[in-house]
């Protein structure tokens, strides 16, 4: 059996080798307590009901990278469509059928002389309304201020050497705005459909720490 | 245009950033008329300023420390945060 040796210690693992989760059997952080009083509070005044509340919950959580992969797409192959975005992200994303709220959105095309990078140093603003939830490091005081101040490094911590002659443009969110990157369209993937081509943009080549890659 | 984001140091909710205050960059864009975060957090009604993205050289910003000093760094600044230079 996979699990039938004693050469190590199985301390903290369950019998399929797994690390345990710890219960959450401890207080609630003050936030935690705000958050439900709040929640409550319009439930039981009649401003909102329970449904409505998890109807948003899953609204976000349904937001994905893969709403930005479209957007990059088209743009790959559509330069009409590409200088409308790059004049109004945020009008262009909704009628391409995006809910994006009342977001604010700027899209920053990649070249063979620019090479783009999003970053909030401030907090963590992010373009959740088109494409979900930041990734944990996005929100990290170590991206936040490393972005900034040495961003090759941090690039090439994710794997993206750019040459020198490559001029970096760091984008602080520092206020109202929100950015997608418009990543250089991949050599190999000349010629590919529109739904094809979304396949190859990644999330973070939308952030700027990536490239976009041929799907698996 | 050139611009100077003011090197204050009042208390409160402000969002431009410490290490860009003080610096010299230039306007990239004019955004429009936006609610003004240091008087909205405090839910105070105050007039609406516009906001600017400015960009900054890091030579600029960070001196010889700079990985690249032609790189740069372009962020949203209150208007009211820039003086001309």
């Amino acid at each position: 059996m996979p699990h039938d040796h004693h050469d190590h210690s199985h301390e903290g693992l369950s019998t399929s080798g797994h690390p345990y989760r710890a219960d959450n059997d401890t207080g609630l952080s003050y936030w935690q307590v705000m958050e439900i009083a709040l929640r409550e509070l319009l439930i039981e005044k009649g401003y909102l009901t329970a449904a409505q509340i998890h109807a948003q919950i899953n609204a976000m959580d349904s937001r994905s990278p893969a709403n930005g992969a479209r957007v990059v797409a088209r743009a790959w192959v559509d330069p009409e469509f590409k200088a409308a975005l790059l004049d109004n992200a945020s009008e262009v994303s909704r009628a391409m059928g995006f809910d994006i709220g009342p977001m604010h959105l700027i899209a920053l095309e990649n070249t063979d002389e620019v090479h783009n990078v999003v970053v909030c140093t401030l907090c963590s603003c992010y373009p959740r309304n088109l494409l979900g939830l930041p990734p944990d490091w996005y929100k990290s005081r170590a991206y936040r201020s490393r972005t900034v101040i040495e961003p090759r490094k941090v690039l090439s911590e994710f794997g993206l050497n750019l040459p020198e002659q490559m001029q970096v443009r760091v984008h602080d969110s520092t206020a109202d705005m929100r950015y997608i990157v418009i990543p250089a369209q991949p050599e190999d993937s000349f010629g590919l459909s529109e739904e094809a081509l979304a396949a190859w943009v990644t999330r973070d080549s939308m952030i700027g720490v990536g490239l976009p890659l041929a799907p698996k | 245009m050139k611009v100077r984001v003011k090197s204050h140091w009042p208390p409160g909710h402000i969002r431009t950033p410490a290490y860009l205050r003080g610096k010299i960059g230039n306007i990239e864009r004019h955004i429009g008329l936006f609610n003004n975060p240091e008087d909205s957090a405090y839910r105070q009604a105050g007039p609406q300023r516009e906001l600017v993205r400015v960009r900054f050289h890091m030579a600029e910003i960070w001196g010889a420390r700079a990985e690249r000093g032609e790189d740069v760094i372009e962020a949203e600044i209150y208007a009211h945060w820039l003086e001309p230079v």
